[in-house]
């Protein structure tokens, strides 16, 4: 935008050879309980108990660790972060250590006075995730009657707490059509940004493919209301658009490419290169109950698996879009090829391509089955 | 909560960081950073004098008109930098605006 103002990242490509750069983003997932039921949940197939979970003591040392590693942003999220009684207490430690926090929640378990607490212990920034742009479809979507009222009130108390606010959208094949009525809520609700992200086919949204998988007209269509919209909206509302990529020609950069700039943190202290990596049964994952999180970020073999170019196969390592990709995304290449090292069956290269093609379409197609909803974790804090 | 408007920038725009935007020191990586919700940019010296000047009290022409005497340069070319980089701020909601 301006010669006096980039990008901050420090990663190099050096032909082949990587200088591991420091991690910006940490994502922490202080719990997996949640009272939604989302049928295309994020969480891994197996939730982490409440018993197993991080201590105060020991996330705000996670926290201070992240902070000296360089990372910037803090993601405080879950299942339902909100869950945690200490979230207050967390929250304050993470902001003296400089972090710039942002909380990822569905609003449910939040009160006025609660997020004014928040918003006195330094909270930056509140992301509120929308399942539909009316209560009815909200609340069949996330399996929860009345979260749909309770998120407006949450928006409200946000608005009035001062803290800044993102609305974020997951879109899918049964409210894609209605994601102008979404954006519409969140100018309403005076949100600065709004985050449009198209279901990613990992875990639990495997299960609900026939009911979540949008059409490419669908696809198409949004992507022409998004380009639309962000002229309309310029300075008033910014929209970050995750497209659906089982319709894209190349690959998404999956986490910005492996161990290069996030961190993810399980409930029970496991550390991630990205939210789904269990999924790859190959890797051992450290957790910060045994290493420090600088040693599992430069030295550990999984945060290796996959950095540079060594890991890919010849078409990617000889392919000119390697450095704009990263070979894009291991767990979808175990999950499609049984393979955490193939290319990517996104890729219109990869010769998985054509079929992965016919099945999101046929998948899109389909009359959308009931949901087969996310097991709810309910033990008491 | 009505809808907010996107506002034009001009010399008499008075200007300061939003909340849930700000400028830190980023030892790590020896530069500093502006972070905002999902954003993390980093500045160079002009461009943090710049964010610094925005204090929400002097308009852009005021804080043109300093730095013409401190760096003895034409304040007409300074503030038309000044209004292009507040009003690319601006488009990403990361500044305060009163004009």
């Amino acid at each position: 935008m301006n010669e006096h103002v980039s990008i901050a990242r420090t990663s190099e490509w050096n032909g082949g050879r990587v200088r591991i750069p420091a991690p910006i983003a940490l994502l922490a997932e202080l719990t997996h309980r949640c009272p939604l039921a989302c049928p295309y949940c994020s969480n891994p197939l197996e939730l982490d108990g409440v018993k197993s979970e991080l201590t105060t003591e020991e996330w705000i040392s996670v926290f201070q660790q992240a902070a000296a590693l360089g990372v910037l942003h803090l993601h405080l999220s879950g299942g339902e972060p909100a869950a945690r009684r200490d979230l207050v207490e967390l929250t304050i430690a993470a902001a003296k250590a400089g972090l710039y926090t942002n909380l990822i929640t569905s609003g449910i378990g939040l009160t006025e006075k609660r997020i004014a607490e928040l918003s006195d212990a330094g909270l930056d920034h509140l992301q509120l995730s929308i399942q539909g742009s009316t209560p009815a479809l909200a609340d069949k979507v996330g399996g929860y009657k009345g979260g749909y009222a309770r998120k407006i009130a949450v928006a409200e108390w946000t608005h009035a707490a001062g803290i800044p606010l993102t609305v974020n959208a997951v879109c899918h094949k049964q409210n894609m059509d209605q994601i102008g009525d979404m954006l519409d809520l969140a100018v309403t609700l005076d949100a600065r940004r709004i985050e449009i992200a198209t279901v990613q086919f990992h875990g639990w949204a495997e299960r609900n493919r026939k009911a979540l998988m949008p059409t490419k007209e669908q696809v198409l269509r949004t992507n022409t209301f998004v380009d639309e919209a962000r002229k309309r909206l310029e300075g008033i509302i910014v929209i970050d658009y995750v497209p659906a990529d089982h319709h894209s020609t190349y690959p998404k950069a999956c986490m910005g490419g492996w161990g290069r700039t996030g961190i993810n943190v399980t409930p029970s202290g496991k550390v991630l290169p990205c939210h789904a990596a269990e999924s790859i049964p190959s890797l051992n994952f450290q957790t910060i109950r045994d290493m420090s999180l600088e040693d599992i970020w430069y030295d550990s073999d999984a945060f290796n698996a996959y950095r540079g170019d060594s890991w890919m196969p010849d078409l990617c390592r000889s392919c000119d879009r390697k450095a704009i990709d990263m070979g894009g995304c291991r767990c979808q290449a175990m999950a499609l090829a049984g393979d955490a090292s193939a290319t990517d069956p996104v890729c219109i290269r990869s010769p998985m391509r054509q079929l992965l093609v016919e099945q999101a379409d046929a998948d899109s197609r389909a009359e959308p089955p009931e949901f087969v909803y996310r097991g709810r974790s309910i033990e008491a804090d | 909560m009505s809808e907010p408007s996107a506002v034009t920038v001009t010399s008499q725009t008075i200007a300061k960081l939003a909340r849930g935007v700000r400028l830190r020191e980023d030892p790590v990586r020896g530069q500093t950073v502006l972070l905002a919700p999902e954003r993390a940019l980093a500045l160079d010296e002009i461009a943090v004098m710049i964010v610094n000047a925005l204090d929400g009290e002097r308009t852009l022409d005021a804080i043109a008109a300093e730095f013409s005497v401190r760096f003895e340069a034409p304040k007409d070319q300074i503030l038309s930098d000044m209004i292009a980089f507040v009003d690319e701020f601006s488009k990403r909601r990361m500044l305060e605006l009163k004009s």
